[in-house]
């Protein structure tokens, strides 16, 4: 009787899951005809934890596939274009694999967390061809590093704040310390430094880039001790700036700040007519991924590479300033701009320690 | 109805309401319920890689359902898995990266390395508790915090300034090519085994030894316990430091099978705190948490390819998937409702007999 029952039971459950395998594979039949042109360059991301509507790069990067999409007449799926989201670091060697499985022509690792999925993906699917972004991943054939040279734009940053200071005294909030925020910090001296030798700047990291708390308490500091113009590379940290400036200003306190990675106008908004973001260095993730894809597309994936895009490529840059820098600053920026471009200033990459 | 019968009814019929009430969530969201539910099927069985991976996905959970059970069993609230996981985590990768030993002696030192660690992390807590009356609850909470940022200061100062520490060598890896070349490329490792032998070692130290005895008696009446003549503090120092040496075996997993190395985080892992689902959900028995964990792990495995086959955003997977636990952890309220049903039937079979 009671084996009888247990039977019963396990019929049950292998009936059931040989309906829902039956239904899965009708289902990923319906699914391939989605692809309408066979021949489409086909591309995909993965995110790091961060999601896909981070606002920063995760976003830039499906920005850019998107537009390549749309451009090229593909749809959202199979043999077009998709992203998976990571949950937690666990996950990026599981939807690595899952999108090189499902075929995807060249697929997008964004973030240097991904770093170590996607060389293991790397070495064992030898056809699959991948993207990792903010990262270098030498020695392998089937991945190209893309890098962006954020110490370019941010040198053009620290031209601006510097010839706009009133006080003479500017600050730098970075994240957490490391070699990608390093670079913000040694562009945006150098540039202040050149532009006015005399110009005081205030350095000070949280320890997170999610801390906005934190990014406040700092932001005070900064403005309390008379600098005007704060610029941050601190990512969900940066909020606290915002915040903070937005509050010196209702005070009377005629403060600025310097967005991050995209244009981050909409996050500094006091009322109608004033706004406390003086620009933001642009980190042109969708363009450099673009770029990438076309290249791929056209036969010219570069594997082993690092692509690095600067000034020069306008993978980097300033976001407009909505008339919050004067005419004369705009021109020493350019003047700047044109001068890195051209190779007759070298913009440090690590700050001097 | 025979009591039997309900026991296996129960879980069945939990988990299909709660499938069937994902499936409305889907529908309702402009998805295909079958399109999902086979996508997540496929996630967990659908070929060696997933099982693979499924099985993978399992094992850290076996650990901080062990883990959050122990401290159950005796009385206490641990729900500092998350930071003695890891704290375990951070010294296997270590041990694993910094000194060279014979392979197999390697990993086992690091898996001993990593259940010092969390049991360490959890003696703290344990001995709060246990002398000044602290309540273990907030001390946990609180320490899971100083384990993340405790990590990642470790990791800075290990790597000199990097993000992740080193791969640690060969011979502490429990990775194997065979289980790798049998799935596909998945990340599968031998700590699978270590998760069941941890799973019988737990019911041995509870069922059949006197020190299991003495922490279960604590755990239900302190006073009574101390009356008998039982050290009350000590046992409820170690109470918590071996639950915290099973958190700290579950970071080894990460450490020396998924990752090979251990990378700064910015929150915690939630391996811990669904450890505490996975304990409730196996009733605090060891092959019960076993049970709890293969649902856990297998629901979470199988949502990640929700996205990448039907297309369904993660949001709603993650809805579906705490439906599917929803239901399967209020199985009482079935239980219920079930032997009520067959009372009734019994009342009209009665009345129908006495005609």
């Amino acid at each position: 009787m009671k084996k009888r029952k247990i039977g019963l039971a396990l019929t049950a459950l292998l009936a059931s899951g040989t309906l829902l395998a039956a239904c899965g594979s009708n289902d990923s039949k319906e699914e391939s005809k989605g692809g309408d042109n066979k021949d489409a360059f086909s591309v995909a991301m993965v995110t790091d934890t961060g999601g896909i509507d981070d606002r920063s790069f995760n976003q830039s990067t499906w920005e850019g596939i998107q537009a390549y999409g749309k451009e090229a007449g593909l749809k959202k799926g199979d043999g077009g274009y998709d992203y998976l989201q990571s949950a937690s670091d666990s996950d990026f060697t599981t939807n690595i694999n899952n999108l090189v499985r499902r075929n995807f022509d060249l697929v997008f690792a964004v973030g240097f967390k991904l770093e170590d999925s996607v060389k293991e993906v790397a070495a064992q699917q030898k056809d699959a061809k991948i993207a990792i972004i903010d990262s270098v991943v030498p020695d392998l054939d089937n991945v190209a590093s893309i890098m962006f040279k954020a110490n370019e734009a941010s040198y053009l940053a620290g031209v601006a704040a510097a010839l706009e200071s009133k006080t003479g005294k500017i600050g730098f909030l970075g994240g957490m310390e490391s070699n990608i925020i390093g670079g913000f910090e040694a562009g945006f001296v150098a540039g202040a430094k050149a532009a006015d030798p005399k110009v005081k700047v205030d350095v000070q990291y949280a320890g997170s880039f999610g801390d906005a708390a934190k990014g406040q308490t700092i932001a005070k500091r900064m403005y309390d001790s008379g600098a005007d113009i704060v610029f941050h590379a601190a990512g969900g940290t940066g909020q606290g700036l915002f915040t903070e400036a937005i509050a010196q200003k209702k005070s009377g306190n005629d403060v600025w700040a310097i967005g991050v990675d995209r244009d981050q106008y909409d996050e500094g908004k006091v009322d109608d007519k004033t706004n406390i973001v003086m620009t933001s260095v642009l980190k042109r993730v969708d363009v450099a991924a673009q770029d990438m894809i076309k290249r791929s597309a056209a036969g010219d994936f570069p594997g082993g590479e690092t692509v690095t895009y600067g000034l020069k490529d306008d993978g980097v840059g300033l976001a407009d300033s909505h008339g919050a820098i004067s005419e004369k600053t705009q021109k020493e920026i350019d003047k700047a701009q044109k001068d890195i471009v051209d190779g007759k200033i070298e913009v440090p990459e690590q700050p001097k320690k | 109805m025979s009591q039997r019968m309900v026991n296996i009814l129960v879980p069945v019929v939990s988990v299909v309401l709660g499938l069937i009430v994902g499936a409305i969530v889907m529908l309702v969201s402009g998805f295909s319920p079958v399109a999902g539910y086979s996508a997540l099927w496929n996630g967990i069985f659908g070929d060696s890689y997933n099982i693979g991976e499924t099985i993978r996905t399992i094992t850290p959970y076996v650990f901080s359902g062990l883990a959050v059970a122990f401290a159950f069993r005796t009385g206490m609230f641990n729900i500092g898995v998350e930071g003695q996981l890891m704290m375990g985590w951070l010294a296997a990768a270590y041990v694993g990266q910094a000194f060279e030993m014979p392979t197999g002696l390697h990993a086992v030192v690091a898996i001993l390395a990593a259940a010092v660690a969390g049991g360490l992390w959890a003696f703290i807590p344990g001995l709060l508790k246990a002398k000044l009356q602290v309540h273990e609850v907030i001390v946990t909470i609180m320490m899971n915090y100083i384990a993340l940022h405790t990590a990642n200061a470790a990791i800075s100062a290990i790597s000199d300034g990097g993000e992740k520490t080193e791969k640690i060598h060969e011979s502490a890896s429990l990775a194997s090519e065979w289980l790798a070349s049998m799935t596909q490329f998945s990340r599968l490792h031998w700590g699978f085994v270590v998760a069941i032998l941890a799973v019988i070692i737990m019911w041995i130290l509870l069922e059949k030894t006197t020190l299991g005895y003495e922490l279960k008696s604590v755990g239900f009446n302190k006073n009574a316990s101390e009356y008998a003549g039982m050290n009350v503090s000590r046992n409820i120092i170690l109470a918590m430091v071996i639950s915290g040496m099973f958190a700290g075996v579950g970071g080894a997993m990460e450490a020396l099978g998924t990752f090979g190395n251990m990378m700064k985080m910015t929150a915690s892992t939630g391996i811990g705190f669904d450890g505490i689902a996975v304990a409730l959900l196996g009733a605090n028995q060891p092959f019960g948490v076993l049970l709890g964990a293969i649902l856990f792990g297998s629901l979470k495995n199988g949502g990640l390819n929700m996205p990448n086959e039907a297309g369904i955003p993660t949001e709603i997977v993650s809805i579906v998937i705490a439906l599917i636990i929803f239901f399967v952890a209020s199985g009482y309220l079935i239980r219920l409702g079930l032997e009520r049903m067959s009372k009734k039937n019994k009342d009209t079979q009665k009345i129908k007999e006495g005609k």
